[in-house]
């Protein structure tokens, strides 16, 4: 935990495992020991100089970090104002962020004895990266994914097999993350003994939350010292996209205490935020409630029944977001503002052609939040996107989206 | 009084030498109408103690016979409102049976927990049990409960271990429910005889009644279950009993007598369990 002072916006989760009223552990009393323990392995190991090293020593040597922090010349021209910059997360081995976080559960889970892995995923991106992982490590591993998710994001259900995990389609609900979700939580409560749940975002009950963002915060962590030694300063502005928002805390966090630092979320807008169940905006559209083990913001309707959410993205598909993210849009530090569809894919297309980066759909979202924001700010600024993911997931369905104008 | 009804409930039935049996059904399944028939049926039927379900979209801790039940419920039309007015509907004509209301929290938390427990109460319910709010989470809802006067049960479960068990039992009334496996609804006992011994270890720290649930699909289930336990817990079972009967998810003439018709084999089984 961050003791930084009594004022900061750091020391989140409290003993509680709370963010002001967000987090907590409403989860079932077959797994609530079994939480217990995750938290109290985890002390253990951030307390221990080798596991530490061993985290610096993957991420170096596996992962490929630092990310590089790239100035995008092309899109600042055409978007106009702030200086643009990129962090670099696509770039990472597996193609995003999140084997950032994979790699300290991993390791935190061989520390436990676990000998079998789950996870759930919504774009595949997180399923790669756990399967990934798993194969380093030698763990037989189940990726449950909503089976609408699995037609749209083929490619890394094909990477995730090739890597030796079993891909389990989910066919409740909607078929999408909220219910791959549901559904990894029963195997848990299941296997309980033997196995580990790797959760890939900031979100679940404590103490996934804080453990998340602590392992994606070098994301934020580096980008200070780079923009420190490429600008002499600190960033105007910082742009994430949030689904649960794990690239974004991690991103963030290392910040929430430097005032002249604006940071904005992106959220999933879908078709529009006034269209019902047509979007995945939770702290836009939504209000506080409590799932998957925390409460916080979630689609929901009059009689608390949870809402399934749209996006053109995978990864953004969730009802709910981490509850960090909550806190910190209740207190004011961070804003939250819908991208919708339209918006995110015009992005997309954008920053493929003008700087030959193709994004994630989920990282367009933040592109397309920087078109809004840049102009506002002045060319002396700068304004820095977590490019949290490459695209190459997404050229299929894209593909279809723009069938004709290609 | 909410604890009242399930301690005079258990009381009888010990006096009978036998368990009890507790009944799950979940309200709104398949429609409004056939539900209440079917919970107005089921203390003739057998049933001494009622699990009412309250329908969520997410039910995490359920199996596919209860998912499913679920999803029936809210897509007709199934609100926590209409919920509580079945129980209300229910005590006008039963004032013994006990009633609890089994779910998740989203729907109570969303309802406002001082409105829903003022309207439990005023309903008739006895006791809740929630599956998603552990010791640690007291403070939304159990401890509020217990003011009203309505009973919170706890699960505990083969995880909940010695050092444990003390904290879960703590503001446990009403009825200790033992989840028989580590595992969803539905599922089945690996191993019965490891029922007992932990219904036995649960006794050595509390004087309340241990219902057992999870897995009990029959008669014979009940009986040799109810051999430990003071209590004997179906659901799944009742529930695709229901879910059989029914044409493209309505309810047919059978549906009813179904239900019902399995809760008298259960009451059965519970009165031969210490025969």
């Amino acid at each position: 935990m961050d003791m930084s002072g009594a004022n900061s916006l750091r020391q989140g989760p409290d003993d509680q495992g709370r963010f002001g009223q967000f987090g907590g552990r409403f989860v079932a009393e077959t797994l609530m020991p079994l939480i217990l323990d995750l938290e109290a392995a985890y002390r253990t190991a951030r307390a221990d100089d080798a596991f530490n090293a061993e985290i610096v020593h993957l991420a170096k040597h596996y992962t490929g970090r630092p990310s590089p922090l790239y100035f995008a010349d092309r899109l600042t021209e055409a978007y106009g104002g702030a200086r643009i910059y990129f962090k670099r997360e696509e770039l990472n081995h597996t193609g995003s962020h999140k084997i950032n976080n994979c790699l300290g559960q991993i390791l935190l889970a061989k520390r436990m004895g676990k000998t079998r892995i789950i996870a759930e995923t919504g774009a595949g991106q997180h399923g790669v990266a756990t399967a990934t992982v798993c194969a380093k490590f030698g763990l037989p591993c189940t990726i449950f994914m909503g089976a609408t998710d699995v037609e749209r994001q083929r490619p890394n259900v094909l990477r995730m097999k090739m890597l030796g995990a079993e891909v389990r389609p989910v066919t409740a609900g909607a078929g999408t993350l909220k219910d791959a979700m549901n559904e990894a939580l029963r195997d848990w409560v299941t296997n309980v003994e033997s196995t580990y749940y790797l959760i890939g975002t900031a979100a679940g009950p404590h103490p996934y939350p804080e453990m998340v963002r602590d392992f994606q915060s070098v994301i934020g962590t580096e980008l200070r010292a780079q923009m420190l030694e490429t600008e002499g300063r600190l960033p105007d502005a910082l742009v994430a996209c949030i689904g649960g928002g794990s690239n974004a805390i991690g991103f963030f966090h290392p910040f929430l205490d430097d005032e002249g630092v604006a940071i904005y979320g992106a959220e999933a807008g879908g078709h529009g935020i006034d269209v019902e169940n047509g979007h995945a905006a939770s702290m836009t559209g939504g209000r506080p409630g409590v799932l998957h083990g925390n409460r916080t913001y979630l689609l929901q309707d009059a009689d608390g029944q949870i809402l399934e959410g749209h996006s053109i993205s995978a990864g953004l598909d969730y009802p709910g977001v981490g509850p960090e993210h909550s806190f910190l849009r209740d207190s004011g530090r961070v804003k939250y503002m819908p991208i919708t569809d339209a918006q995110a894919l015009e992005a997309f297309q954008l920053c493929t052609r003008l700087e030959g980066i193709i994004p994630a759909l989920e990282t367009a979202h933040g592109l397309a939040l920087v078109k809004a924001i840049a102009p506002t700010m002045r060319p002396d600024q700068t304004i820095v996107l977590c490019l949290s993911g490459r695209g190459d997931k997404d050229v299929e369905s894209v593909g279809r989206l723009l069938e004709g104008q290609l | 009084m909410g604890s009242d009804r399930i301690g005079a409930r258990f009381a009888a039935v010990k006096a009978e030498g036998r368990p009890a049996l507790v009944t799950f059904v979940m309200a709104g399944d398949p429609d409004l109408a056939t539900s209440q028939a079917i919970l107005d049926g089921l203390p003739r039927a057998g049933a001494d103690i009622i699990e009412l379900g309250m329908p969520f979209s997410d039910p995490m801790a359920d199996g596919v016979a209860i998912q499913l039940a679920g999803q029936r419920a809210l897509e007709s039309g199934q609100t926590l409102r209409q919920t509580l007015a079945m129980v209300e509907d229910f005590r006008r004509k039963d004032s013994q049976t006990p009633i609890v209301l089994m779910g998740y929290y989203n729907p109570i938390y969303i309802f406002g927990v001082d409105a829903f427990l003022a309207a439990a109460r005023e309903a008739g319910v006895d006791g809740l049990i929630v599956v998603d709010l552990p010791p640690e989470e007291d403070g939304e809802l159990c401890i509020p409960a217990l003011e009203a006067g309505i009973s919170f049960i706890r699960l505990t479960t083969p995880t909940t271990d010695d050092r444990r068990l003390p904290a879960v039992l703590k503001n446990t009334s009403g009825f200790v429910y033992y989840v028989s496996m580590t595992g969803v609804t539905g599922a089945a006992i690996a191993n019965r005889e490891r029922v007992g011994e932990a219904v036995r270890r649960i006794k050595a720290h509390t004087a309340l009644p241990v219902a057992v649930g999870f897995g009990i699909k029959n008669a014979e289930d009940a009986a040799f279950i109810g051999r430990d336990a003071d209590g004997v817990v179906v659901g799944s079972a009742i529930i695709s009993a229901i879910a059989d009967t029914l044409d493209d998810g309505r309810p047919t003439e059978g549906t009813v007598g179904a239900a019902h018709g399995l809760v008298a084999e259960l009451a059965a089984g519970v009165r031969r369990a210490r025969g």
